[in-house]
Order: structure tokens, then C-alpha cells, then sequence
């Protein structure tokens, strides 16, 4: 029986970003991916005969630099194309990029989001920390009073304003300092992307400053999104992680009330000192796990972490390009606030949509062998999806894929004559292609009262769980995902710490 | 003569801070654009032999401490607590409320016999949230920008009540304060009108729905109050809401304070930097060493202070204030009780609030009307017949009925309310009444319909907002009204707020201006002889 002193499960950029920072130390680490390619939401798939798309994630705000930095994923072959500018799709289309927006409210909207940036910048520090324990005194709490010190520095005007706003609805700011709809859409779509909510419910506009943590870019890596899962196995592999694709695990085995390994689905059986967990924080508890190593009370509160999707993702095959302002920008299709907040009514009710709102790039136009010679890939992330309808999976997937193009076809005319394939994957799909519970991206919805110490839940906040030798280290925990390999890295430190 | 304080606004905040700066010493006016005292804390006869509550129509909020401090049973306050409740359900079924737990559960029991079990956990989990706020209420917000001494104080002493608890309550705390109610109702309860009914104290008065985060901390708002020390209670004032109004301008008369009805206010004097009065829309003066504004801090700011003499970032601030109306009122005189068959006969239900929504899902699309501009078309109400406790209100046999309407947007559709809109909404609200009570309607005598509108040109509550803003967390503690003015005073020196867009916020509950009260005394130097917070629990 081989013997890890690590195993990680789940092969997607937190697993790789921990067995990279683990192997790195000296551990002997494997990666259990249950797809055929490492990835998870990075990979890239062949959705139509001759096409290729990104799995799920289309772009990425940046890889965490600390985890670019320590597992050298330049030096193997991780390399970004310029940050993409943003087009609001209309019928007067318009174009935001760093400071350089187009409109008669650019500069209002330039100063919100400088505004914003400043605020994000405060807390990005917070990703990188392992939250502190309620509890705990001394230490722990001394870091986030710095981090606090951190947010007081703004100035007093700049403090008292980042106070009232961390818990505000983004429409809200919208309405407050923009008076362009298309702006105010914009802001709205990018608050709420991957979110279960609408962009006038309280807590919105915290998701939004998360992101802008993350990066103020939105990047495509050179080699499509592929090449960041890709760059990643690399740069584990150099550092003596072993990857196992198709290695699906059936269960984490206990002994002695502690992980000491686990099973596959085939049968082997693989020990270590230590399991960590990069899926799902309910699917570990609940599948690999089981309630009878699980305090009762932890268990059903595993139950309880909410995780809704609300995007699908859209694959469209096209025999020609679109007729778009920018191949190469993300077009967002989000014309107001009311419209954003329209299109999430009805998924509360387990409904479609009847007008969607959307992001889309075409991952064709930065890599040519994802379609033949002339032919394009357009993939989009559309809002809002129900993660469980009531009408049922099929129906469902048949009403959102037609609003959709609909949607599709008023803002960008002709393109259904181009569509030589469609594939849609609703919450529910992607629950069953990426094992993400209810489709969430996130591993567990990002809302606040689902963050940093309560992430995924107070017990295991910390990275640790209540059964001694399991970790967790994916999107489920804090600071929670978005291809940047955060959540990983953190949950590498706390495991080395002990 | 020049007073050492006039009021603006005789609801009970205004009264309750006159009250306490008159009980000091203080010579003090208060000046009230109605001919009537009372705000939103009403008792109206608007049909003959009728008293209507029609604005509030229930109290829990009122602080025991204020009632203490001013007397007010003396002057003629009577809270009586009121028993039962129920949801009337789609099919011909019924939830029943009752004052007591244990029924509660029997009752909770007989749809779900494992919300049962949970309604024992929900409960002793609320009330401790209850329990840790409650002291909050009556004090004055630190700001935590200022490095002052009493700011830090204040900001320890709240580190202090946060260290009290276990990890586990303060996890449940954090969690309580941002989550929405429908997904903490999830976490305990399965049965859809449980659920339904437990939602109903997170939405009243707030443009949120039960789906809204936030929406939790809502309930505990409607939750904090008591009724002669039972917690969570709620009570009818004995002849209406305006007794407690009534009681407190009584208990103004006797410490030496004088109102003046009938004096809408035009413009505050403002002199150097520095209020010295107010002028009176027929062109008097009244002057006064300080100002302590009632209305909500719109209306005091936007309206009556020349924008000149204010900073442009606090003008700025205050317009984005958010005061959302989300209601409407219906004030019905009935000629006989009404029958809602779903009930066994001689149930006590119907001496509580009924209702007749049966689950978040029709509270939500309520919601979803309010935010597309509409009023909603299967409203949520909050119904209630005081008289069925309280006889004082009509001639005997005959009731009175409040229906508090949830959602009305303050415009339709982006216009003002016409008078065509106003009555279809009041329709819309008696059809569904009567769909529950056959021959409802026949049994009115009068309906007093009240939009936003009314609300605003009456009671002066700008949008027709019970709040006096959004109780969300961007207005709430240290931000309500405007970040850096929580401790009551305003950029102008003399100037002081008290209405329910301060802190804690709205209600018939008094703290406002309470507390605006001891931060005028303190500034003044004078003794403040409030008695101290007090726990009931």
C-alpha cells in the first residue's frame, strides 16, 4: 500500500496550489482528481466535435501572487494575455477599461471604483489570512486588530464611509453615484456574478469589493484556461506531487477517530497522515465522511450550509464570428439595475428568467485551436439560473437556453444563424460535472454570513475540521473561489503550522 | 421669551425628549404642525363613535424605562397584552397563535411535529439575541472613527458584551445580524406556513422581503420590546395608540412644558453656525438656546435648514438617506365582528394579528410588486381588531379593524398616487379579507385607505416610512442617520435630532429621544435623572 503524507482530493487550482505548497515543504503529497485532466472549473472540454470551451471558469482575476510566486508558475509556462476591457452591450455599446470609460458618467464611475479599489485594497490582507477563532484570545485577534488598524488608515471620512458601505446593497451605490443605466447595470452584474443574489439585496456590494481584492483585471491565461490547470500540474509535478487523474474517492477511512487515508472508488486504498479536501465541504462531510465520525449537531449543521447556484454556463459553437464591438473584450449584457434584479426574481421560485443577464468572451479569439479556421467558441456565464426548478431539469434547461439566445440574438443580431451547436449546463449540471453542491462556484454560497470565521462553518474555519487529520483547502473554505488558488495556499500554511 | 429647547414635532419621541429636558429644569416648547399631539401614535375618531389607531395600532417597543421615568400609567397609560393570532391558509386551514409557548407548540405540533421541537430551540436562541441587544437601545452609538474617550469606552464596553458569549453565540449573532429570515426560518422549521407566520416580524415596515438578508435582524427589531416584562409580547394601547402620545403630553403639562398645536414649522433660525428657533409657517417666531427635530432627518435637513449652512458632505449623505416606504394602512369600522369560518368557534385567535399569507414564497412576490413599482396584488396583512380586547373604541357590538398593508411603494410606477390608485389598493386589500370571511364586507361601515401619500402629508413621515429609514446595516448603530452624526447632534451647534432616523431606530419606542434627551443634558450640564436601563431578563 503506497503511503503519502498528504493526500489532497480534488485536483482543481486550491488542491494544486496546496499539494504545491505542501511538496514544496518536503511532504509527499498526492492529488486525486475524479476527471480525466486536472483543473476542476479551469479545465477545458470538447463541448461539440471540433470545438473546445473552458469547462466553467472563463477568466480569472489573477492567480493569488503568492501562489504564483511559490510554486513558480511563470518559469512553467504561465503567462496572461492583456486585461481584457468590458463592453456593455447595447444600443449604444459602451467600454470600460481601467480608467479609460467611455460615457458621460465616466468619471463618476471612475471615482466609485477607485473608491471601491481602495476599499478592496484594505481587505485583500483578509484572504490571506486563516480566520481567527471566536474565541481565541491573544494572537489571532491581534492580526485582524492589525488588519482593522489597516482599514482606519483610509482617514477618518474614508473609514466612516467604508463602515456604512460593507454591508450595503450594490444597488444602492449604484443609484447613489451613477446616473448611467448601462453603468449602473454593469455594477449591479458584476456585484452579483456567481452570487445568490440580487444586486438590491443587502450584503451585495461586499462580493464585489472581494473580487476587486482579488485583482482589478480580468485576465484570460495565454493557452486558454486550461494552460493555468495546466501550468499548475507542472509546477506541482516539478516539486514531487504525484497527480492521479480518474481517481475518484469513495471514501476518507478512520481510525481511531482520526483520517489516516482513503478509499477510490475502485477500491485501492491509499493511507496518509493527513487527508485534505479541496471539493466541497458538504460533500466531504457528508459523502466521504459520514455522520458517524461527525458530532450530530456539526452534521446537521454541514446540512445546512447554503449552497444555491445561480449562473449557468452557456457553450455556443459558431461558424463565424460574432458581431461584436471587441472579439477579444468581455461582453456584458446587463442593461439596468432593474433588469439584473428582474432576471433573479424569479429563480427564488425555482423559475426561468425570461431576460437573462450575461458576461460573455470568445476563448476562440485569443486561441485559435479551440475551432477550426474561422470558427468561434463563444462561452458565457448567464444569471440567474434556479438550482433546483420547479419544472424540472429538461424543461428548465430548454426555457433558459431559448431566453437566452433570445437575449443573445437582440444584442448581438445574427448570431443565431451562426450557431452550429449549444450546449447549456444549468446548476444542477454543474453540480453533477464538477461535484460543486447546487451548482455554487464557490463550494458553499460567498455571503457574509458564510465568510472568513463562519467559512464553511466556525468548527472548521480554521482549515482543520473536528476529525483530527482532515483538512479542508477549496473554494468551501475561506476566502472562498474564483481560480486564484487562495483558499489552497492558506490551508497549505495552516497544515504546515501544525 | 426664548426657551432653553423647541421641539420640533410632537410624536412620541419629541414628547418623550421634551419631557425629560422639562423634568431637568428645562424650559421647553413643543411645536406640532397637526391640531392633534401624536405623530404616528394616534387615536383618531374619524367616523362617528369610532377611535381609530390609524396610524401605529400595536405597542411592545415602548420603553418600560421610559414609562417609569415619566409616569405614564399615572397619566392615564394602559398597555393591554393581547393573546393569539392566526394564518389563514389557502385551503380552508389555520395556524393558531396563542400568548402561551406550550400552546404554541401543541399547535406548531399538529402541522409539523418536528417544528415543534425546534419552535423550543428558535425561541431560546431569539431571545438571547434579544437579550444582547436590549442594552443597546438606550444608549448612545460610539463613533468608531474618534479616538475621544467615551467613543473608545463605548466601543470596549461593546467588546466586552461580545466577549460574554461562547464561540458558538457569537457565531449565531453574526449570523442572525446579516442572514435573511427565510434562510435562518430554513435552518429550524420545515413547514411552509410556520415558517410564514414566524417571517412576519422581519418584513413589517421595511422595504426588505423575508428572502432580503438583513431581513433577520428586522424580527429582532420587533422582537426586542415587552409587554409588562414578557419579552417578544405585543400589547393594545387601552383607547388606541394615541393614549400613549396623550399620556406623554400629560406628563409634559404637569413637569411645566408647553406644545403648540397647529405651528407646521418653515425654516429653522439659524444664526452663526448656531440654531436659535424656529420659524412658523404663519410667520412667527419661536425662539429657543437649542433645536431638537422630530422629523425624520430628510425632512429636517432637506427642507427646513437652508442647505448653505451644512456641509456638502453631510447634504449629500442625508439625500441618500434611504427612507423606503413599503406600506400601507387600511382603518375599517365594522358593524359587527367578522367570521372567519377556518376558526373553531370561540378560538382567541382572532384577539391577535391575523394573516392571511401562507408562505415566504407569496411574502417574496409581494416584495417583487414593491420593487417593480406596483403595490402588491396578493398583499401581506397584518390584521388586527383591538376592540376585540379593548371595548373603549366603539359603540358596544361594533369593532374596529387595522390592516397593516404590505408592500405600497411611495410611487407607482415612478408617478404620484392618484386617488384611482388608492382606492384599488384598498379594494385589492378587502377582497382579500373577504375571500377568508365571507361577508366581510358587507359588515363595513367605513374604510380610512392610506397610501404612502397620506402617510407623508400627514404624519410627515417622508415616503410614509415607519422607520424613519431603512433598517439595514448601512443605517443602523453608528451610521444612523449619517456616519459621524450617530450621538444626536447635527453639523449645526444647537441643532439636535430625535426622531426615529437616529438611533435605534423606529418604532413606538422611545429611545430616541431618550437618548437624544441625556446627550442634551450632558452637553448642557444639567443632572440627568433617568433611571438606568434596566434587564428583564
Amino acid at each position: 500500500m503506497p503511503s503519502f503524507s498528504a493526500i489532497v482530493i480534488g485536483g482543481g487550482t486550491n488542491g494544486l496550489a496546496c499539494a504545491g505548497r505542501l511538496a514544496a515543504k518536503g511532504c509527499r503529497v498526492v492529488v486525486l482528481e475524479a476527471g480525466a485532466v486536472a483543473g476542476g472549473g479551469a479545465a477545458v472540454r470538447e463541448f461539440a466535435p471540433g470545438y473546445f470551451a473552458p469547462a466553467l471558469a472563463h477568466t480569472t482575476r489573477g492567480v493569488d501572487a503568492r501562489v504564483m510566486a511559490g510554486m513558480a508558475l511563470e518559469r512553467h509556462g504561465l503567462g496572461f494575455h492583456p486585461a481584457l476591457a468590458t463592453c456593455v452591450l447595447n444600443a449604444e455599446p459602451l467600454s470600460v477599461m481601467r480608467g479609460k470609460t467611455t460615457g458621460a458618467d465616466a468619471a463618476a464611475y471612475a471615482a466609485l471604483i477607485a473608491k471601491l479599489s481602495e476599499f478592496a485594497r484594505v481587505l485583500a490582507p483578509f484572504r490571506g489570512l486563516t480566520p481567527p477563532r471566536l474565541t481565541s484570545s491573544g494572537n489571532e485577534w491581534g492580526k485582524l486588530a492589525r488588519l482593522g488598524l489597516g482599514i482606519r488608515a483610509l482617514g477618518k471620512a474614508d473609514f466612516r464611509e467604508f463602515l456604512r458601505m460593507i454591508l450595503i446593497n450594490v444597488a444602492d451605490v449604484a443609484e447613489d453615484e451613477l446616473t448611467d443605466d448601462r453603468l449602473k447595470g454593469l455594477l449591479a452584474f458584476d456585484a452579483t456574478l456567481g452570487a445568490w443574489l440580487g444586486p438590491r439585496s443587502p450584503n451585495s456590494l461586499i462580493l464585489l469589493l472581494n473580487q476587486l481584492a482579488c485583482g482589478p483585471d480580468i485576465l484570460v491565461p495565454k493557452g486558454g484556461m486550461a494552460a493555468l490547470a495546466a501550468a499548475m500540474v507542472r509546477a506541482a509535478e516539478a516539486a514531487g506531487v504525484v497527480v492521479r487523474c480518474n481517481a475518484a474517492v469513495a471514501r476518507v477511512l478512520v481510525t481511531e477517530d482520526r483520517a489516516c487515508g482513503v478509499e477510490l472508488e475502485s477500491g485501492e486504498v491509499l493511507a496518509a497522515d493527513k487527508v485534505i479536501s479541496a471539493i466541497s465541504p458538504r460533500t466531504t462531510f457528508q459523502k466521504l465522511v459520514g455522520p458517524r465520525h461527525l458530532d450530530a449537531g456539526f452534521f446537521s449543521r454541514v446540512q445546512h450550509i447554503r449552497s444555491r447556484g445561480g449562473a449557468a454556463k452557456l457553450h455556443l459553437a459558431l461558424t463565424a464570428a460574432p458581431d461584436v464591438p471587441d472579439l477579444q473584450a468581455r461582453m456584458v449584457i446587463a442593461p439596468s439595475v432593474r433588469v439584473v434584479e428582474e432576471a433573479f426574481n424569479p429563480v427564488k421560485y425555482g423559475e426561468v428568467p425570461k431576460a437573462p443577464v450575461m458576461e460573455f468572451v470568445v476563448p476562440s479569439a485569443f486561441e485559435g485551436d479551440l475551432a477550426s479556421e474561422g470558427h468561434h467558441v463563444l462561452s458565457a456565464i448567464v444569471q440567474f439560473a434556479p438550482h433546483a426548478p420547479k419544472a424540472g431539469l429538461e424543461a428548465a434547461r430548454a426555457e433558459m437556453l431559448e431566453n437566452t439566445l433570445a437575449v443573445l440574438e437582440a444584442h448581438v443580431p445574427g448570431l443565431r444563424g451562426l450557431v452550429a451547436h449549444a450546449e447549456l449546463l444549468m446548476p444542477q449540471d454543474i453540480e453533477a460535472r464538477f461535484g460543486m453542491v447546487g451548482g455554487n462556484w464557490h463550494h458553499g454560497e460567498l455571503a457574509v454570513e458564510q465568510m472568513l470565521f463562519l467559512r464553511p462553518l466556525r468548527e472548521a474555519a480554521q482549515y482543520g475540521t473536528p476529525l483530527p487529520g482532515l483538512y479542508l483547502a477549496g473554494a468551501g473554505s475561506h476566502p472562498g473561489g474564483g481560480i486564484n488558488g487562495s483558499a489552497g495556499w492558506n490551508a497549505a500554511g495552516m497544515v504546515l503550522h501544525e | 421669551m426664548i426657551y432653553d429647547a423647541v421641539i420640533i414635532g410632537a410624536g412620541h419621541n419629541g414628547l418623550v425628549a421634551a419631557c425629560y429636558l422639562a423634568k431637568a429644569g428645562m424650559k421647553v416648547c413643543v411645536v406640532e404642525k397637526n391640531d392633534w399631539v401624536g405623530g404616528a401614535a394616534v387615536s383618531r375618531s374619524l367616523y362617528p363613535g369610532f377611535t381609530y389607531s390609524n396610524c401605529s395600532y400595536v405597542s411592545s417597543l415602548f420603553r418600560p424605562e421610559i414609562m417609569r421615568d415619566l409616569e405614564l400609567p399615572k397619566h392615564g397609560l394602559q398597555i393591554l397584552p393581547y393573546e393569539g393570532g392566526a394564518v389563514f391558509t389557502e385551503g380552508g386551514g389555520y395556524l393558531g397563535m396563542f400568548r402561551d409557548h406550550d400552546a404554541n407548540r401543541r399547535e406548531f405540533a399538529r402541522h409539523s411535529r418536528h417544528d415543534a421541537e425546534a419552535y423550543d430551540r428558535y425561541s431560546r436562541d431569539v431571545l438571547r439575541f434579544c437579550r444582547f441587544i436590549r442594552p443597546m437601545l438606550m444608549r448612545t452609538p460610539p463613533d468608531p472613527s474618534s479616538f475621544k474617550p467615551r467613543d473608545i469606552a463605548e466601543l470596549i464596553w461593546l467588546g466586552r458584551k461580545m466577549g460574554e458569549m461562547s464561540e458558538r453565540q457569537m457565531a449565531d449573532m453574526v449570523r442572525f445580524w446579516t442572514m435573511s429570515i427565510s434562510d435562518f426560518l430554513d435552518e429550524y422549521f420545515e413547514h411552509p406556513v410556520i415558517k410564514a407566520y414566524l417571517a412576519v416580524s422581519a418584513i413589517i415596515g421595511t422595504a426588505l422581503g423575508p428572502m432580503s438578508p438583513g431581513s433577520a435582524y428586522v424580527l429582532l427589531h420587533h422582537y426586542m420590546g415587552d409587554v409588562d416584562g414578557n419579552v417578544g409580547a405585543w400589547g393594545f394601547a387601552r383607547g388606541g395608540m394615541g393614549s400613549i402620545t396623550q399620556a406623554l403630553a400629560r406628563s409634559l403639562a404637569a413637569a411645566g412644558g408647553e406644545i403648540r398645536n397647529g405651528s407646521g414649522v418653515e425654516s429653522v433660525i439659524v444664526k452663526n453656525g448656531h440654531a436659535q428657533g424656529v420659524v412658523l409657517s404663519n410667520g412667527d417666531e419661536v425662539r429657543g438656546k437649542r433645536v431638537i427635530s422630530n422629523m425624520d432627518v430628510k425632512r429636517t435637513f432637506l427642507k427646513h435648514v437652508a442647505e448653505d449652512q451644512l456641509p456638502g458632505d453631510f447634504v449629500k449623505r442625508v439625500k441618500a438617506f434611504k427612507i423606503r416606504g413599503s406600506s400601507g394602512k387600511l382603518n375599517i369600522a365594522l358593524d359587527s365582528a367578522p367570521v372567519f369560518p377556518a376558526l373553531p368557534e370561540g378560538a382567541p385567535n382572532l384577539k391577535g394579528d391575523l394573516h392571511f399569507t401562507d408562505s415566504i414564497e407569496k411574502m417574496e412576490r409581494a416584495y417583487d410588486d414593491w420593487k417593480a413599482g406596483h403595490f402588491s396584488r396578493d398583499p401581506f396583512q397584518d390584521v388586527m381588531i383591538p376592540t376585540m380586547i379593548d371595548p373603549t373604541m366603539t359603540p358596544p357590538g361594533k369593532h374596529f379593524m387595522s390592516c397593516f398593508v404590505q408592500y405600497a411603494p411611495p410611487k407607482i410606477e415612478g408617478r404620484e398616487w392618484s386617488d384611482a390608485d388608492r382606492d384599488a389598493f384598498g379594494q385589492t386589500c378587502l377582497d382579500q379579507i373577504e375571500k377568508y370571511s365571507p361577508g366581510f364586507k358587507n359588515r363595513v361601515l367605513h374604510v380610512e385607505v392610506r397610501t404612502p401619500r397620506e402617510l407623508e402629508a400627514e404624519v410627515g413621515l417622508t415616503e410614509g416610512n415607519i422607520f424613519q429609514g431603512e433598517l439595514t446595516f448601512d443605517q443602523l448603530l453608528f451610521n444612523r442617520p449619517v456616519p459621524g452624526y450617530a450621538q444626536y447632534r447635527s453639523p449645526i451647534k444647537g441643532l439636535w435630532m430625535c426622531g426615529s432616523s437616529t438611533h435605534p431606530g423606529g418604532g413606538v419606542m422611545g429611545a430616541p429621544g431618550r437618548n437624544a434627551a441625556a446627550q442634551v443634558l450632558r452637553e448642557a450640564k444639567l443632572p440627568n435623572r433617568m433611571s438606568d436601563a434596566y434587564a428583564v431578563l
